[in-house]
């Protein structure tokens, strides 16, 4: 016991050193967002107008709307793509080792470089590029269209790609726990499959579609590698606005200002998501 | 039986919503599952072959086989110090990860102190949060620190963004980890540091190792950190994501048909290292 004790002494001074390295900078950061901007640096200050900027400005409220309507957009595509391939990775798949081999298949793209994904992309849908040139090849277009790249739809499909088994992972966790027997029952009972599974499966793998949904929201809100990259012009995001205050623009209070909006959204959602997941999980007991 | 007839009958569904045919919709949702795998590994594929393809626009249809594009990378003086800066940061940074990551671990596993709800979500920010936000308080930190943006800068924000790989994998090896064990190896008289090496170590090298790898991966192309941290060094994100301005050539096709696939390989290896005797995650 003594042994722990010591052990754990050491461990928690050790500890609180990298905690302290996280919080400080985002506290530097809310401090930053009450400064007075004074081109090309900034003044020691407390007043609310970076925020108030962010509420009157159309170019920035706009550009948070268009972000929230883009990671929406990307959590429910996300959403569709993932869940048939985790139920059948979940309920379709009988021998373990090709299931664990598949479930392997489709997490490691998430760890391989995200932003050579993301620029593949740039290549597949531009106006010269693979989609373009084979519909011309096969006569479905009879010249290339600019209509894939640089728009929305070409960041939902980017965003949507890079977030598919961010989706996967939390859905097929929740589809594996789900007992057999509460799905053997419901057939025995003369339930069809369909309705089992709208009355058995869906709601249990409710937690799962929450805590995907949940990442793919604030992972896609805060993304600016794909707008930068396939986004164009009507394309922008909130992250694109916050690096530009840091860079050419040189506004770090407004820019401060802009991320602690979007630090407290993320942590609104997470906690969101955080409660229903738990009020889910009462039901069920 | 008695209770099947008890049981109110499910009203009859139309017909169009009825799946009776279990081997067609089991087929159906077959072809969504492989369509959807296929999607994801389709931009590597595609990375790949326009990597070795004779022509300076990646366009349909292939025009042959050329190794010309690896050739102009290698021989890229600029490409080359940022490759190398690169493999630099990553070590380091990965060594900051693990330095930090395991203690931390170790403290979430096995200590009750004070704040220690926040100090997990702490650690775990990184992960949910825009990496964007991350790189920007950093920025800030070492703005008032004093610190002047360099290759140091960049290890410390990619140690910070990449901890909580570390920790959540070391964490939930620990968590499977039969505590007996070092009961037993304290009884018979070893000393904490002796337990440590030879009984808690040896349990959770693989999950050190395999999110070790991972973070070395993840520090190749982390952008959102990186680009608020760097200085005049340039490293291989900052290299590719700056070339992408310009437009697309060719050479970048193949540094990430090289970095794709040699990630690929790391990933699965540290993926079976982390999966700890194929238990799965």
């Amino acid at each position: 016991m003594c042994r722990a004790a010591r052990h754990g002494l050491i461990l928690a001074t050790n500890a609180r050193r990298p905690l302290a390295f996280i919080f400080v900078p985002y506290a530097i950061m809310f401090t930053y967002s009450f400064f007075t901007r004074t081109f090309p640096t900034m003044e020691p200050d407390f007043q609310f107008g970076n925020y108030a900027a962010l509420l009157i400005d159309p170019q920035y409220y706009q550009v948070l709307l268009r972000t929230l309507k883009i990671s929406f957009l990307v959590s429910v595509s996300a959403l569709v793509l993932a869940y048939p391939l985790a139920y059948f990775l979940a309920f379709k798949i009988a021998s373990a080792r090709l299931r664990t081999a598949l479930y392997v298949a489709v997490i490691v793209p998430l760890w391989v470089s995200y932003l050579l994904r993301a620029y593949t992309w740039k290549t597949i849908l531009g106006s010269e590029g693979v989609l373009n040139s084979f519909l011309v090849w096969s006569g479905i277009l009879s010249e290339p269209t600019d209509l894939f790249l640089y728009n929305q739809f070409a960041m939902v499909v980017t965003l949507t790609y890079i977030f598919v088994p961010f989706m996967v992972m939390p859905i097929y966790t929740a589809l594996e726990k789900i007992p057999r027997s509460l799905i053997e029952a419901s057939k025995d009972l003369g339930v069809g499959r369909f309705r089992t599974f709208l009355a058995i499966t869906l709601p249990l793998s409710v937690p799962g579609i929450l805590a995907g949904a949940t990442f793919t929201f604030c992972l896609s809100m805060g993304d600016f590698v794909a707008p930068f990259l396939v986004g164009g012009a009507n394309g922008a995001m909130i992250a694109i606005v916050v690096q530009s205050q840091f860079g050419t623009a040189l506004n770090w209070p407004l820019g401060s200002a802009l991320s602690i909006v979007m630090l407290v959204l993320t942590l609104a959602i997470i906690s969101l998501s955080d409660r229903f997941e738990r009020t889910g999980r009462l039901d069920l007991a | 039986m008695t209770l099947a007839i008890d049981t109110p009958r499910a009203p009859a569904w139309p017909r169009w919503l009825r799946i009776d045919h279990p081997r067609a919709s089991a087929k159906a949702l077959g072809i969504a599952a492989a369509a959807v795998i296929g999607f994801l590994y389709l931009p590597i594929v595609v990375l790949v072959i326009f990597s070795f393809n004779d022509n300076t626009v990646t366009t349909l249809p292939l025009r042959g086989f050329t190794w010309r594009w690896y050739q102009a990378a290698l021989a890229n003086q600029d490409l080359l110090t940022a490759l190398w800066n690169s493999i630099y940061v990553a070590t380091l940074a990965t060594l900051v990860c693990i330095l930090f990551g395991v203690p931390a671990a170790l403290a979430l596993d096995r200590i009750d102190f004070p704040g220690k709800a926040l100090f997990r979500r702490a650690v775990l920010l990184p992960l949910a949060l825009p990496g964007l936000i991350t790189g920007i308080s950093m920025l800030n930190l070492f703005r008032v620190v004093g610190f002047d943006l360099s290759l140091t800068t960049v290890i410390l924000g990619h140690g910070t963004a990449l901890i909580s790989v570390v920790v959540t994998q070391v964490f939930a090896r620990l968590q499977r980890f039969n505590r007996r064990l070092e009961e037993a190896s304290d009884d018979l008289g070893a000393t904490p540091l002796q337990t440590f090496r030879h009984v808690t170590l040896p349990n959770i090298r693989s999950a050190i190792v395999g999110s070790a790898l991972i973070s070395f991966t993840l520090s190749f192309d982390e952008i959102p950190v990186t680009f608020f941290l760097t200085g005049r060094d340039n490293i291989l994100p900052m290299y590719i994501y700056s070339t992408l301005r310009s437009g697309i050539t060719p050479e970048i096709n193949a540094v990430g048909a090289v970095i794709v696939v040699s990630s690929l390989i790391v990933i699965f290896f540290s993926v079976y290292l982390l999966s700890g005797q194929g238990e799965g995650r």
